[in-house]
């Protein structure tokens, strides 16, 4: 019933779909935590009177479907000149869809830390390079690893939105595969297994460096 | 150069698939819900294999994307013999994936509860039942309704996959005008408006009522 070798004859094809989805992905998460940075800093920079534009942005790409974005920029995009690769409009609609996660993550972790921290900080003589890195770096970074795991196991898993605007990734190749040899239930058990097994590598590694950042804390549960 | 005309034609046939979108969001949160308590209950059961079971679901559901998910329930269920119009396993699959976030947003509810209330609650003379109802259940709804709101909002954005089985909600909608008039990005740029504003509003609709059961 279950045809393994439909499986070990495209094993080929599944591992390259498996490498772009990777690769996707990790460049994906590395803007989206890069571009959530910017977004915050842009936030501090320019004062209350432009926090609309920052509450714009995360109101923006929060609150509508990936997919919608994803079209808007792939199809809608060649109207501006803006006619890149499906590659890259993926990569940069992971990345924009991140950023407005990643940025309230790094936000709601800031903001977690009290002010009379900073303020003590100064008082015992601490430079702000030195409030920021000693006493504010480790409690932000323990803060903000549970979500921004959670968030980046989001991103894996709507990675294979990007199937739909035709990047070659797992999903299209196990489609292809379905599509192919009249077989259903292989390629996508095939699918499900790989991205359940993918996330769980990801949720696992991000728990053990977790761990790593609250080695200090004292568990009191 | 753009022309938003086109779209105002068409307006009525994209607000029916708002509705579309909006209803099959909306069933699939309901059914989820108590499919998500039932598996809530079975995760913290004291019988291991109906546990590991149940946490296999969840980690099966929360762990795969949900085009798979839906592909499996539209292509892979006929092959066994249990053939689902569109439109049913549409739901059935977005039932299927809330369920599991749900259950895992209750489970975090009930941990929250401090365990002197069910001594309390047995003390008084409650059944087990009575406990669940009167004391557990009201508190943990309440205190996860924040979460529950998200996960109501990320499932009409989740909805618009729908559409690659062929359901004609907001999103298949705006493709297939989208296609014909050649004007892609009014179409796409309007379907993500109403995408804004159905969610929006459900963030609102979560804080009120957030607000009344704090005040009540």
């Amino acid at each position: 019933m279950f045809d393994f070798s439909l499986i070990t004859t495209n094993a080929d094809a599944l591992q390259a779909g498996l490498w772009l989805t990777i690769q996707l992905c990790f460049a994906g998460v590395a803007m989206g935590i890069l571009g959530g940075g910017i977004l915050l800093g842009f936030k501090n920079l320019v004062g209350p009177r432009f926090g609309f534009l920052y509450r714009g942005y995360i109101t923006l790409f929060r609150g509508t479907p990936l997919l919608v974005q994803l079209y808007l920029v792939y199809y809608g995009g060649p109207y501006f000149g803006l006619d890149f690769p499906a590659e890259q409009v993926g990569i940069a609609g992971l990345a924009m869809y991140g950023a407005a996660y990643f940025a309230e993550i790094f936000r709601a972790a800031i903001e977690a830390v009290s002010p009379g921290q900073m303020e003590a900080a100064r008082d015992l003589g601490m430079t702000p390079a030195q409030t920021l890195r000693i006493v504010i770096w480790p409690q932000m970074l323990a803060r903000c690893m549970p979500p921004l795991v959670g968030q980046t196991v989001i991103l894996i898993k709507e990675s294979s939105v990007l199937s739909i605007i035709t990047v070659p990734e797992l999903t299209t190749i196990a489609m292809r595969i379905a599509n192919e040899n009249f077989a259903i239930l292989e390629p996508y058990a095939v699918l499900a297994l790989t991205y359940w097994s993918l996330t769980l590598v990801v949720a696992h590694v991000g728990h053990r460096i977790e761990k790593h950042f609250t080695r200090h804390l004292v568990h009191t549960t | 150069m753009f022309d938003f005309f086109v779209v105002l034609k068409h307006l009525s046939q994209l607000l029916v698939g708002l509705a579309m979108t909006f209803g099959v969001s909306i069933t699939a949160i309901g059914l989820g819900f108590f499919l998500g308590w039932v598996i809530c209950l079975g995760s913290v059961s004291d019988r291991r294999w109906l546990s590991r079971l149940n946490r296999g679901y969840v980690s099966f559901f929360r762990g795969t994307p949900l085009l798979v998910q839906l592909t499996l329930v539209f292509y892979a269920l006929p092959s066994i013999g249990v053939s689902l119009p569109p439109l049913v396993a549409a739901i059935t699959a977005l039932t299927l994936n809330t369920a599991a976030f749900q259950a895992e947003i209750l489970r975090a509810g009930f941990q929250m509860l401090p365990h002197g209330q069910l001594e309390a609650a047995r003390d008084l003379g409650f059944t087990r039942w009575q406990t669940l109802r009167h004391v557990e259940v009201p508190q943990v709804f309440r205190t996860m309704l924040p979460a529950l709101t998200n996960e109501t909002i990320d499932i009409i954005k989740n909805s618009a996959l729908i559409s690659t089985v062929a359901v004609t909600e907001l999103m298949r909608t705006a493709q297939i005008y989208a296609s014909t008039t050649y004007r892609p990005i009014e179409f796409f740029a309007v379907a993500g408006v109403m995408y804004l504003v159905l969610t929006m509003s459900t963030a609102r609709c979560g804080a009120w009522l957030e607000r009344r059961l704090r005040a009540g």
